[in-house]
């Protein structure tokens, strides 16, 4: 297939990485939604420490297969996944895998921010608390800072810890929920969307945070915006109705894309 | 603009909107749609102001009652002849005969048989209970003379608060001359006087209109809330979630929703039956108690309470639930620790309701004998007991004529009680309420 190709042809031109082992790696993926395919044999690897988007327009299933990679479309009943995703070389479709543990590894930002109606420092505290992370107070408080930083949102909020979350600016919700998807250090982060309910400014923001997360973890992001995912990935995946049209490094994919539905839809032809 | 759309030849294309007859009839439509709406909620106010005026107007009186003050003399012989001092002795005796005493002192003239019994029926048979009270709690009273108010039958208590009409005629009357131109007497002696009738909230019930109290049935309606609570909120709470956050969408979920639906229109008096052929016949639990009544009150109010559960847990935004498991918390976590403590107050809101239907039902209560006559305030939930909206029934169905007020009065406290919980089902809603 000419999308295996693509893909290797990349995952060579990456400099940074080398020859680094793909972090993950879907193979065949299908998705049925009931009796409607939502994804069509994907193969698609994701490399550590690198920001990858998933582009395409509406409907495409680029947030569907973001899903799969947390297992996060379990909880739809009629959802079915075939093919396989290994998360380091493991099967996270296999029985008898806990989503739960894998949910830690695989954090999630989504496209509204979604802070729990709870205090700021809660909303970063939770996860650990629940995974047992962290077992005094200060230590606790360590995590939540070192978190809190790390989302650049330390600053403006340690004042207020103990004020709602969901009383924070859009843009600062957003990078609430980054801080909490990070404070039970996950190796691979997902970002559905993560900049579409933010203003300008707070995109920016945020998309220097990814930039600056890259070190740190390995990021796929679900973006809307073309020049979003020219300016923070360095790996970039085109999907159209349901199947992977081609993959590759962001630069390639912008400047010299291979296929012209690629091409139509970077350009702005269709979408 | 809309002239001159009229205006225009209809060869022209004339925005359909912009004529001028459409106009005019879409506002006179809006306008009738606004007149009909209000005179629908004048409708419903005005029914609503009607039926608490009657309610009001009928049962103020009952929460005071006539006093007659009475000379009582609390002789030695008659008490304690051999001055013992021994608390039986002055307990067994004869306080009736102080009072016909006391009462023939203020009207020496009556004094043939029947005018003495007539005299004895002015004054409540409460009163000799009040004169022995008065004699246990202080010995020292006994061989000297005291003004005691006491309460006056229910016949002279309505009389006086001028339900019973002196034009009537006599043998039409509850209240005969004889007695009239007797209250005319004592009134001229400034011995009647209307108080504030305490007893009417401290007192169980009784045959005699004007011992008769509430406090019993709210007793009975509070440990028959209690048990109803206990069992239908944790029973609906886990039910609503359960059917809401795991159970699989599949036809057996169905089923059951639908039936939970059915069992909310099933008429209350079928869940009498079922708690008596159950509860009374099968299991052998006591009869007229609150445990039973609470039963069957739980069986009842489980739908609303389902029903209100799920609609607020329906309504905790997925994206809270995502959020949840984003960071890896199982289903079970997702629910206690985000949906069900957001859902509360919409829980709470469902139940105080459920509660205050409970608190107002009768029918099914009567199918397992409480509407028993019970004089007793209750002390456990095993105890015989009855509930306010019974004892509104029971004293609609007395024939004395002050319970005619007193069931007013009756159904004033019931729905005091109703106020009061679903304003507390308001605070709550406006409390909590939540936006995300």
């Amino acid at each position: 297939m000419s999308n295996v190709e693509t893909m290797e042809s990349g995952a060579t031109a990456a400099p940074a990485p080398g020859k680094r082992p793909p972090k993950i790696i879907g193979d065949k993926v299908n998705v049925y939604y009931g009796e409607k395919q939502a994804l069509d044999d994907i193969d698609l690897e994701i490399m550590p420490n690198e920001v990858t988007s998933l582009i395409g327009p509406s409907g495409c299933g680029k947030s569907t297969f973001l899903r799969c990679l947390n297992r996060m479309n379990d909880v739809i009943d009629i959802c079915r996944v075939t093919g396989t995703i290994t998360l380091d070389g493991e099967d996270i479709y296999k029985s008898r895998l806990d989503v739960v543990q894998l949910r830690a590894r695989v954090g999630m930002v989504f496209q509204k921010p979604n802070p729990f109606p709870k205090s700021i420092y809660d909303n970063v505290a939770y996860g650990p608390r629940i995974h047992g992370i962290g077992h005094s107070k200060s230590e606790l408080d360590e995590i939540v800072e070192r978190s809190l930083r790390r989302a650049g949102l330390w600053e403006e909020v340690k004042e207020r810890m103990e004020s709602p979350g969901t009383g924070l600016s859009g843009g600062q919700q957003q990078r609430l929920c980054i801080a909490r998807a990070i404070a039970v250090s996950p190796e691979v982060i997902l970002m559905d969307e993560p900049c579409s309910a933010l203003d300008p400014i707070a995109t920016a923001r945020v998309e220097e945070l990814i930039d600056e997360l890259r070190e740190n973890y390995t990021i796929v992001i679900v973006t809307h915006s073309m020049q979003q995912a020219a300016r923070v990935s360095q790996k970039t995946a085109f999907f159209h109705l349901g199947r992977l049209v081609e993959q590759g490094d962001t630069d390639e994919i912008f400047t010299n894309p291979r296929d012209e539905r690629t091409q139509g839809y970077i350009t702005g032809r269709f979408g | 603009m809309t002239d001159m759309a009229v205006e225009t030849k209809p060869s022209q294309a004339v925005h359909p909107a912009l004529n001028a007859k459409r106009v005019a009839k879409r506002y006179a439509a809006e306008r009738r749609f606004k007149l009909i709406g209000m005179l629908a909620v004048c409708t419903a106010v005005g029914m609503l102001g009607l039926l608490l005026v009657t309610i009001v107007a009928r049962g103020l009186p009952a929460f005071w009652a006539t006093h007659v003050a009475i000379d009582v003399t609390f002789s030695q012989e008659e008490l304690d002849p051999q001055n013992t001092g021994d608390p039986d002795v002055i307990g067994n005796a004869n306080y009736r005969t102080l009072v016909r005493e006391s009462l023939q002192k203020i009207f020496p003239d009556a004094t043939g048989r029947s005018d003495r019994r007539a005299l004895l029926g002015m004054v409540s048979s409460d009163a000799s209970f009040q004169l022995r009270e008065l004699a246990l709690s202080d010995p020292a009273t006994i061989g000297t003379t005291q003004r005691v108010w006491v309460k006056t039958s229910d016949d002279v208590d309505t009389f006086v608060k001028g339900q019973i009409s002196r034009d009537v005629p006599e043998e039409d009357r509850r209240v005969k001359d004889q007695e009239i131109a007797w209250i005319d007497q004592l009134e001229a002696e400034e011995r009647l006087e209307v108080r504030f009738d305490v007893d009417f909230f401290t007192s169980g019930d009784s045959r005699e209109p004007e011992q008769a109290g509430i406090w019993g049935a709210v007793v009975g309606s509070f440990f028959t809330l209690i048990v109803t609570l206990a069992l239908s909120f944790p029973v609906g709470v886990l039910t609503a979630t359960y059917l809401e956050e795991f159970a699989p969408k599949n036809k057996l979920t169905d089923f059951i929703e639908v039936n939970i639906n059915n069992l909310a229109a099933v008429p209350s008096i079928v869940f009498g039956l079922l708690g008596l052929a159950v509860f009374l016949n099968f299991f052998g639990f006591p009869r007229s108690a609150p445990l039973v009544g609470g039963m069957v009150l739980a069986l009842m109010t489980l739908p609303t309470i389902i029903i209100a559960s799920r609609s607020a847990l329906k309504a905790v935004p997925p994206s809270i639930r995502e959020a949840a498991l984003g960071v890896g918390a199982s289903k079970l976590q997702v629910v206690t620790h985000h949906v069900v403590p957001l859902a509360m107050p919409g829980i709470l809101t469902g139940t105080i309701i459920g509660m205050a239907q409970a608190l107002g039902e009768t029918a099914p209560l009567l199918m397992i004998g409480m509407v028993a006559f019970i004089v007793d305030v209750p002390g456990g939930i095993t105890d015989a007991a009855t509930v306010l909206p019974v004892q509104v029934y029971l004293w609609a169905d007395s024939p004395e004529r002050a319970f005619v007020a007193k069931t007013s009065a009756a159904i004033m406290v019931l729905l005091g009680f109703l106020i009061l919980m679903n304003a507390i089902a308001v605070i709550l809603r406006k409390r909590f309420e939540r936006r995300w």
